[in-house]
C-alpha cells in the first residue's frame, strides 16, 4: 500500500494525481483553491455579520463564542439572536449554489436555475396561498410560524414534480426542461399575482416580503431542519460529480460511455429540486443566487462545468454578504432577495458581454 | 515518461482476434420511432476484426440501425447480441468496456479541453474510489499521442477546427479501449482532405489496433476504399452485403440510389469507384 503524488509529465498543468493503494483521484489545484478561499471569506463575513447590530460584538469574541468559549450575555446575543439568521443565510446560499450548478450541468444550459425553471415560484404560490387564504384567522397565526415554510416546501416539490413529469419523454432533454420550466414559471407567477390581488392589504404586505426572500427573524427552528436536509443532500450531490462529467455530454455520448442515463437524470433533478425546496422553505425565494453563482464559480475554477462545492460556498458568501449589507449599510432593512437581484442581474449581463468579447 | 504502458487494444493474455467470430449481431431487428417503422426485420453480423461500412440513400435507416447496434435505440422487434448476449440485458457499463460509439456531430461542453475529453473515455473503467489510475493516465497519454492530439491537449475542444475536433473524439474512443467501434457519419461537414484524414485514422484503428469497426458513410468511393465490407440499405431493408466490388454494381446504384453510373477501378487503390452519369426517375 503506497501513497503517491504525481504530476503528470505530459498533459495539462496544475493538476496532480493522488494514489493510495488502488484508490486514485486527479486533483486540480484551482478547483481546490477556490472553495478554500471561499470558505475563509465565508467564515470572516459570517463573523462580521454576527458581530454587527445594536449591540456590537468584536470579531474575535464572535469566533470565541461560536466555538463555545463565550460569556453569558455574548452567548445569548451571538448564539440565540444573531447566529441563526446568519446560519440560515449561509445554508440557503449553499443549497442554492449547489442546486444551480446541478441544474445548469444537467440542462447543459447556463440559463437553467430554480428561478427560471419555476421551482422558486412554485414555492411562492404555496407560501402566498398559506398567508393569504388563511389570513387574519387564528389558523393563520398558527400557520405563520410553521405552516408557511411547509406550504412553500410543498409548492416547490409539486412544481419540481410537474417539471419532471412534463419534461420526461423516455429521458429528460435539457432544452425541453428549460421550456417546460419557463411555462411553469409563468403559470406560477400568474397564480401569485391572482392571490395577491384578492388578499387583504396586511396579508399582501406579509406575502410580498416573503416572495422577495428574507432572513428576518430566522431562528434555530428554521436553521436546524435546513442543516439536516443539507447534511444529506450536499454529500449526495458531491458524489454525483463523476456522473455529471459524463451527463454533460449529449445523451448518446453519455450512454456510449456506460451511463445509465434515465437513472442519472432522475437522481440529479431530484437532488436539485430537493435542495431548492429546502432553501426556499427556510428563507423564501432569494433570486439570482442559483443562476449567477455557478457561472461565477466556473469562471474562477476553470473547467467545463460549474463546480459543485465552489458554487455552494460562493453562494453562501453571496447570501451572507447581501444580508449583511441590507441589514447595516442601507438606511432601511430591505429583504435580502432584493439585493441579490440588484447585484445578480447586472453581473450576469456583464458576464455575457465579457464572454462574447473573449470569443471574438 | 518515455515508455507507454499499453493495456490496449487487449492485454497480452487475452485471446487474439478470431476472424470468424461474430461480435455484434442484429437478429430480425425492427426499429420504429413511435408507430413509424424505419428498419424492417434486419439481420446483420459484424465479425471480429472486420471493417464494415453501411451505405444507402438519405432516410434509408442506416443511422437508425447503427444506433440500435450501439444500444441507443431499443428494437421494437428482434434483438441485438453483443458477443452472443442480448445487449439490452447487459449492464450498460459492461457494454461500454467492449463497444464504443461516436455519434454524428457530437458536441463537447464549452471549455472542455482535449485532454479532459479524452480522459472521459476512461469513464467505464473508473469508479468512485478509482478515479485516475496509472492505467488511465497511460492510456489517455497514449491515445493523445497516437492521434497526434498531444500538442493540442490543453486547447478547448470548441476552439478546434472541424477535422481536429473529430480527431479528438476518435482519440476519446481509443482511450475507451473498446474492441468494437461504431461511427455515425464521422466525415460530415468536413472538407475532402479532412474526410481522408479521419478515415485514415479509423483505418489505422482497424489495421494497427485490431478494432472491429462499423461506420455509416455517405461517400461511396471512400466507403469502398476504406471498408472491407459494404452493407447497402434501402427503405429500412438490407439489399446487399459483401466486398465493395460485390456490392457496388451499376444495377445496385440504379436500384438503391436511383442513379445511372459507371463503375471504374479507383486508380489509386483499385477499389470500385462510382462515376455518376445522371439521376434516374
Amino acid at each position: 500500500m503506497t501513497a503517491t503524488l504525481e504530476r503528470p509529465v505530459s498533459g495539462p498543468r496544475g493538476r496532480t494525481a493522488v494514489r493510495i493503494g488502488s484508490a486514485s483521484v486527479l486533483l486540480r489545484w484551482r478547483q481546490l483553491l477556490v472553495p478554500l478561499v471561499a470558505l475563509v471569506v465565508l467564515v470572516l463575513v459570517s463573523a462580521v455579520s454576527i458581530g454587527r447590530g445594536d449591540f456590537p460584538v468584536a470579531i474575535p469574541d464572535v469566533l470565541r463564542t461560536l466555538v463555545g468559549l463565550g460569556d453569558g450575555p455574548q452567548n445569548f446575543i451571538v448564539l440565540q439572536l444573531r447566529a441563526p439568521r446568519v446560519i440560515v443565510g449561509l445554508l440557503v446560499g449553499l443549497a442554492l449554489g449547489v442546486a444551480g450548478a446541478l441544474f445548469q450541468t444537467f440542462a447543459r444550459n447556463p440559463l437553467a436555475s430554480p428561478d427560471t425553471l419555476g421551482i422558486t415560484v412554485g414555492a411562492s404560490v404555496g407560501a402566498v396561498a398559506a398567508l393569504v387564504l388563511t389570513g387574519g384567522s387564528s389558523v393563520g397565526a398558527l400557520l405563520g410560524g410553521f405552516g408557511v415554510p411547509l406550504a412553500a416546501l410543498s409548492g416547490a416539490l409539486v412544481t419540481g414534480f410537474l417539471l419532471f413529469v412534463l419534461a420526461w419523454r423516455s429521458g429528460v432533454d435539457g432544452y425541453r426542461l428549460v421550456l417546460v420550466g419557463i411555462a411553469l414559471w409563468s403559470v406560477g407567477g400568474a397564480l401569485v399575482d391572482w392571490l395577491l390581488t384578492n388578499a387583504q392589504v396586511y396579508d399582501a404586505a406579509a406575502a410580498y416580503v416573503w416572495i422577495t426572500g428574507s432572513l428576518n427573524a430566522r431562528t434555530w427552528d428554521q436553521a436546524v431542519p435546513l442543516a439536516i436536509a443539507l447534511a444529506v443532500l450536499v454529500p449526495l450531490s458531491l458524489a454525483a460529480g463523476r456522473t455529471l462529467n459524463v451527463l454533460q455530454f449529449g445523451d448518446d455520448t453519455a450512454r456510449g460511455l456506460g451511463l445509465r442515463l434515465a437513472g442519472a437524470q432522475t437522481a440529479v433533478v431530484l437532488l436539485a429540486v430537493a435542495l431548492t425546496a429546502a432553501a426556499v422553505s427556510a428563507a423564501g425565494p432569494i433570486t439570482f443566487v442559483a443562476l449567477v453563482v455557478p457561472q461565477v464559480a466556473v469562471r474562477l475554477t476553470g473547467g467545463s462545468r460549474p463546480p459543485l462545492l465552489a458554487s455552494g460556498l460562493i453562494g453562501a458568501v453571496l447570501v451572507v454578504s447581501a444580508d449583511l449589507v441590507t441589514r447595516t449599510a442601507l438606511p432601511e432593512a430591505l429583504p435580502v432577495g432584493i439585493l441579490t437581484a440588484v447585484i445578480g442581474a447586472p453581473y450576469l449581463l456583464w458576464l455575457l458581454v465579457r464572454g462574447r468579447r473573449q470569443f471574438t | 515518461m518515455t515508455t507507454h504502458v499499453l493495456p490496449d487494444p487487449a492485454p497480452a493474455s487475452a485471446p487474439a482476434a478470431e476472424p470468424g467470430r461474430v461480435r455484434l449481431a442484429a437478429e430480425q431487428v425492427r426499429l420504429a420511432y413511435d408507430e413509424h417503422v424505419v428498419v424492417h426485420d434486419v439481420d446483420l453480423e459484424l465479425t471480429d476484426g472486420s471493417f464494415t461500412a453501411i451505405v444507402g440513400p438519405n432516410g434509408c435507416g442506416k443511422s437508425t440501425l447503427l444506433r440500435a447496434l450501439g444500444r441507443l435505440l431499443r428494437p421494437a422487434g428482434g434483438q441485438v447480441l453483443l458477443d452472443g448476449r442480448a445487449i439490452a440485458r447487459t449492464p450498460t457499463r459492461e457494454v461500454a468496456k467492449v463497444l464504443g460509439l461516436l455519434p454524428q456531430s457530437p458536441v463537447a461542453p464549452e471549455g472542455l479541453t482535449v485532454a479532459d475529453l479524452v480522459a472521459r473515455g476512461r469513464h467505464p473503467h473508473q469508479s468512485w474510489v478509482r478515479q485516475w489510475s496509472r492505467d488511465d493516465e497511460a492510456v489517455v497519454a497514449e491515445a493523445l499521442e497516437w492521434t497526434d492530439m498531444a500538442e493540442l491537449a490543453d486547447r478547448p475542444v470548441d476552439a478546434l477546427s472541424g477535422g481536429q475536433r473529430q480527431r479528438a473524439w476518435i482519440s476519446m474512443a481509443l482511450a475507451q479501449g473498446t474492441d468494437l467501434l461504431l461511427l455515425d457519419e464521422p466525415t460530415t461537414y468536413l472538407d475532402l482532405a479532412h474526410q481522408i484524414d479521419v478515415l485514415e485514422l479509423v483505418g489505422r484503428l482497424h489495421a494497427e489496433r485490431g478494432r472491429t469497426v462499423a461506420v455509416v458513410l455517405h461517400d461511396l468511393n471512400l466507403a469502398a476504399r476504406y471498408a472491407q465490407r459494404l452493407v447497402a440499405m434501402k427503405d429500412g431493408v438490407l439489399v446487399a452485403s459483401g466486398t465493395p466490388a460485390e456490392v457496388l454494381t451499376e444495377e445496385l446504384l440504379a436500384d438503391v440510389f436511383e442513379l445511372e453510373a459507371r463503375i471504374v477501378p479507383d486508380p489509386v487503390t483499385g477499389t470500385p469507384m462510382v462515376v455518376p452519369v445522371r439521376r434516374l426517375r
